[in-house]
């Protein structure tokens, strides 16, 4: 029972890092209603951009302390990530909004390819060190560990969920963002540009996924190209469990898989007798989130997106 | 826009038989005689690294070779690298393998993993064309029955006993935790250690289990933690295992990480960080450094491809063997060289090579290395060395 | 107008309809010859294996196509089959049932397990609905992964080598067979056998898609509630798009795995389900010919852009990029533009061409 609280602990750490991650795909999800697959090469192309910046920087022997180093990273990688948003959205996705839904689907799967093997391209096919910039000096309490770095990532999530809350409901941006999710014709028709809404709203998921990935990148210390693809479907299975479109939700949702994977795979042993174990984390959390699903069918917190009878 | 998908399903159809017929082309008629070597390993997807990795070892010794000059059955002979993708993936894999047939080259070097590697055996087999593989470590690819079947990588049961029996008797291990990694290689070795330990008298506190894409450990390492083991092994590859030390020490899990040759690479290091230190691993084979040709191996190699990831050398040394039969043969024909294959004794770049019955490599030495400060220092080898060898 | 006219008369006509499906037929019989000759053995092989995923897109076209049931975790189904197949015919428990047996029962047995995965998902709509086959999919490859502790089940990641070939009667199928004069080398025999099927598959697909229960699962993909409104039961009705699906599927994996010889848990991953579902979607959700298209382009694609490296050859006279780089970046791209250009898929049926040219592509599907 001693280790509960560790497990806890890495739970939290490890759904806030599927927050990060989920918080961007969701805000995408929520106002085109897209499983965009290519998120999680975005997240991918900002950690291995932050890496070419640092790597730079660390190479070039001036003497920076480690934080503004990586921030100096994610001011780059941030940039390149919204840009890539933009041109995705505009390239593959506008062309398809009348389209059926699954068009759509198909070419985020093929952006999603073209950017994986393009990154094995251009950085290479082998696992990258990220360096260790961001302090991680350890505290330990009631027999648990945590360090800096892991609380700076839980209060980060924390934060850009607030922000994004913010955003989207106390700002004119947020409320021509939340209409054009609930009905982007009517929304045009009262004065919001739809496009721009969009194009908006998809940059604005790109920088945080530019985010989510330097964070993922320096609290694990690699960046490979391939490593888009796990973390993509984490999110959605985050996004889809807290309800889709829903930001809290995103949060939740990715809270409650990173604590569930942790705790499942800390107890499924004991519960079952040694028959099951941690080789079963995953089918412990997709069981929970099935469980979910049957008695909360739009998700925990419920969906916002368009009603369609 | 196309109007008529019949007319564009066969435009589609005719433009593949064209594409296809590109490659179909016969060999080139020259001076030398060209003989084709086929590798295939993934070139793309999450293990690419060693796919490429195993790629630049076979073509170092096909460009070295064909700078020397070799001379077989009277002609000079010009070696060509066919090398093909195989995605990491069973059916692709044996499609490939179809190609190279078709390709009629002379040897494969291949594939990278016992997942690809056993059902292309098959069709190698049927077509008589002797494969050998740099890294496949599943027992079965050489318990089928083929005699052209053969590997250079010392399989699961011979590694795994001697890390089990060194774990305990060496590093004096009591309380033993396992992780792996889920795949053939990480399972194979990491069961062969839990046995040889257990045989050698240790007591196995926890047996953990993760896969060969996930980078975070700390809930496996919480329960490992709990159980106070002298000695965590894991069975699995470099790139979870950097991160898996670097969270051992975030979360104060005092025991000392013993790997296979998975881990045993220099990516390792970097990954690692500053918990590298003092992690134990094993590789089959004498240290690089020590055979004769090895440095010069570590040199050309790095100059052209950078660092070495792991299975290169065995890839290396793969494509030298081949040519090696062949040479004693003086045929490059596969039904002339085999036998010569199957009875061979080469010094290569990883230690001595030579094949048992089945196709595997004759229990040959496998050597355990530590890091210290930031790079591996031989610990000692155990067992079969040259001497040992017929 | 009058081109149209004479275009549809040349449709009906019986002699004409006869005369395409004798030669397609024809076709279809000389095709690993006539591929064998011109462009080697290994693409009968990809012929073969096309044919393999031409059964498991229409089976998927059943749940995604005809019930516009999302699914992304089909893959699990062929896993069953195959597995069902491999475990039975086999050194590993030593049985060695014959495949006339083993087909029908992995049927039979995936079926159930399609009833089993669909049934939790019934209140489901969308993505959740995705999430959840996702889920189902990922669950059956790590229990297929992990049970050879403490009982040996599956053999787990080592995967069950050393399967049966398939045998009829005497004849076994990986052997090289003489018929009529013609050398018959095994893989011709398994692309033979995997041909006869896919048309049983398609048979039934039609019949399907033309009965009671065709309707139905056209009225809950278009409009559930009203379905529901006009007295179909939807639960029976979306439980059975599941099992015909799964059936397809686990037939195609006893296939596979008496073809390959060997099966792993590699074979089963999550992006399996998506390429079968981009199979489905770009060949043209819901329209048999359309379904194969797809099946055979996102098959032969890949394989093809291995040419990549003769072609820059013959193109630019050296290689510029190294094929293996390009390759499936080429094929995320051609993913990109054919969704681009053509948004209902490269073959659609009439009707979702209809749908989309009138800009009603966005309500009427997937959404349900």
């Amino acid at each position: 029972m001693d280790i509960f609280l560790q497990q806890l602990v890495n739970g939290i750490v490890l759904g806030s890092i599927y927050a990060l991650v989920a918080l961007g795909y969701t805000m995408v999800y929520g106002i085109l209603g897209l499983i965009n697959f290519a998120h999680g090469e975005v997240v991918m192309i900002g950690a291995m951009v932050a890496l070419t910046v640092i790597q730079l920087l660390i190479g070039s022997g001036i003497a920076l302390p480690g934080p503004l180093i990586a921030a100096l990273g994610l001011l780059i990688a941030m940039p390149v990530c919204m840009a890539l948003g933009y041109v995705i959205e505009r390239v593959a996705y506008r062309p398809l909004r009348a389209a059926p839904r699954l068009a759509a689907l198909i070419t985020a799967i093929g952006v999603s390819i073209l950017l994986q093997n393009l990154a094995m391209i251009v950085w290479g096919r082998q696992y990258h060190a990220f360096p260790a910039l961001l302090p991680a000096a350890p505290h330990t309490f009631a027999g648990a560990t945590v360090d800096d770095l892991q609380i700076f990532i839980v209060l980060l999530a924390a934060a850009i969920m607030a922000g994004l809350l913010a955003l989207v409901h106390r700002t004119r941006l947020g409320r021509a963002m939340r209409a054009t999710s609930q009905n982007p014709a009517v929304a045009g028709l009262m004065g919001v540009n739809v496009n721009t809404v969009i194009s908006i709203t998809f940059v604005i998921g790109s920088a945080l996924a530019a985010v989510a990935g330097i964070m993922v990148a320096a609290y694990y210390g690699i960046a490979h190209y391939f490593m888009g693809f796990t973390l993509g479907l984490k999110a959605f299975t985050a996004a889809v469990l807290g309800g889709i479109g829903n930001l809290a939700g995103a949060m939740l949702g990715g809270l409650l898989l990173g604590v569930i994977e942790s705790l499942g795979a800390g107890y499924i042993g004991p519960l079952t007798g040694g028959f099951l174990g941690s080789h079963y984390q995953d089918v412990f959390a997709f069981v929970v989130l099935i469980l979910v699903l049957v008695f909360r069918p739009s998700g925990l917190l419920g969906e916002r997106v368009a009603e369609r009878s | 826009m196309i109007r008529k998908p019949l007319v564009l399903a066969s435009c589609a159809l005719a433009a593949a038989f064209m594409l296809a017929g590109c490659g179909k082309g016969a060999p080139q008629a020259g001076a030398a005689v060209v003989v084709r070597i086929g590798q295939v390993s993934p070139l793309t997807g999450p293990q690419a690294h060693l796919g490429k990795d195993n790629d630049n070892g076979a073509r170092l010794a096909i460009e070295e070779l064909n700078a020397k000059g070799v001379t077989i059955g009277g002609a000079k002979v010009k070696f060509e690298l066919v090398s093909e993708d195989d995605q990491a993936d069973p059916k692709t894999g044996t499609i490939v393998a179809q190609k190279l047939v078709d390709a009629r080259v002379a040897g494969v070097i291949g594939h990278l993993n016992s997942g690809t590697t056993i059902p292309a055996s098959r069709i190698y087999h049927d077509a008589g064309i002797p494969q050998i593989s740099p890294s496949a470590t599943n027992p079965k690819y050489t318990h089928q029955g083929y005699q052209g079947a053969f590997r250079v990588m010392a399989n699961d049961v011979q590694q795994g006993k001697v890390l089990g029996e060194y774990a305990v008797a060496k590093l004096g291990a009591k309380k033993i935790a396992i992780i792996d990694d889920r795949t053939a290689y990480g399972q194979g070795l990491a069961d062969e250690f839990e046995k040889a330990a257990k045989a050698t008298g240790a007591a196995i506190v926890a047996r953990e289990y993760t896969t060969d894409r996930a980078t975070d450990f700390r809930s496996i390492l919480t329960n490992v933690k709990a159980k106070q083991p002298d000695l965590l092994f894991y069975g699995g590859m470099d790139a979870q295992a950097g991160p898996m030390v670097a969270q051992m020490k975030t979360l104060a899990v005092k025991a000392r990480f013993l790997a296979g040759d998975g881990t045993q690479s220099l990516e390792f290091i970097k990954l690692a960080g500053a918990a590298a230190d003092g992690v134990v691993a094993s590789s089959p084979g004498v240290p690089l450094d020590k055979m004769p040709g090895g440095r010069g191996f570590t040199e050309r190699f790095t100059a052209k491809y950078g660092q070495i990831q792991i299975y290169a050398p065995y890839a290396y040394d793969a494509v030298m063997t081949l040519v090696n039969a062949m040479q004693k043969a003086n045929s490059a024909q596969p039904a002339k060289y085999l036998p010569e294959l199957a009875k061979i004794s080469y010094q290569g770049v990883t230690g001595p090579i030579a094949f048992d019955e089945k196709g595997d490599l004759r229990s040959g030495p496998i050597t355990l290395y530590v890091v210290k400060g930031g790079k591996w220092d031989t610990l000692e080898t155990v067992g079969g060395g040259a001497a040992a060898q017929k | 107008m009058f081109l149209a006219d004479r275009r549809q008369k040349l449709r009906r006509d019986p002699r004409l309809v006869w005369a395409a499906t004798i030669a397609l037929g024809v076709l279809l019989v000389a095709l690993p010859f006539v591929t064998d000759w011109a462009a080697g053995r290994a693409w009968v092989r990809i012929a073969a294996f096309a044919l393999l995923y031409v059964m498991l897109a229409l089976g998927l076209n059943i749940v995604v196509g005809y019930a516009g049931l999302l699914d992304l975790g089909y893959v699990a189904f062929f896993a069953v089959g195959a597995y069902f197949y491999a475990l039975l015919a086999s050194p590993h428990f030593d049985l060695h049932l014959p495949f006339w047996l083993l087909l029908p029962a992995g049927a039979a047995v995936t079926c159930v397990f399609g009833v089993l995965l669909g049934a939790p998902t019934l209140r489901l709509r969308g993505d959740y609905l995705a999430i959840v086959t996702l889920g189902f999919g990922e669950i059956i490859r790590i229990f297929l992964l992990n049970l050879n502790a403490p009982v040996n089940i599956t053999n787990g990641p080592q995967g069950v080598n050393l399967i049966d070939p398939i045998r009829l009667g005497d004849l076994s199928l990986a052997q090289t067979h003489t018929v009529l004069g013609f050398t018959v080398p095994a893989v011709y025999n398994y692309y033979y056998l995997f041909l006869a099927l896919v048309l049983g598959v398609i048979f039934v697909s039609v019949r399907l898609e033309d009965s009671r229960i065709g309707r139905a699962w056209a009225a809950i993909r278009e409009d559930e509630v009203a379905a529901a409104a006009m007295g179909i039961n939807t639960r029976d009705v979306k439980l059975l798009a599941f099992a015909m699906g799964a059936s397809f599927g686990g037939v195609s994996g006893g296939l596979f795995a008496g073809f390959q010889g060997f099966v792993s848990p590699e074979s089963f991953t999550i992006i399996e389900s998506i390429m079968i579902l981009c199979m489905v979607v770009l060949g043209g959700m819901g329209h048999i010919p359309g379904v194969i298209l797809g099946a055979v382009l996102l098959v032969v694609l890949p394989e093809a852009l291995r040419y990549l490296g003769p072609l820059q050859q013959a193109l630019f006279g050296r290689v510029l990029a190294d094929p293996a780089d390009l390759r499936l970046l080429v094929f995320g791209l051609a993913l990109i533009l054919v969704m681009l250009l053509r948004p209902s898929g490269l073959w659609p049926s009439a009707l979702r061409r209809r749908e989309l040219a009138a800009g009603g592509g966005a309500a009427a599907d997937g959404r349900a």
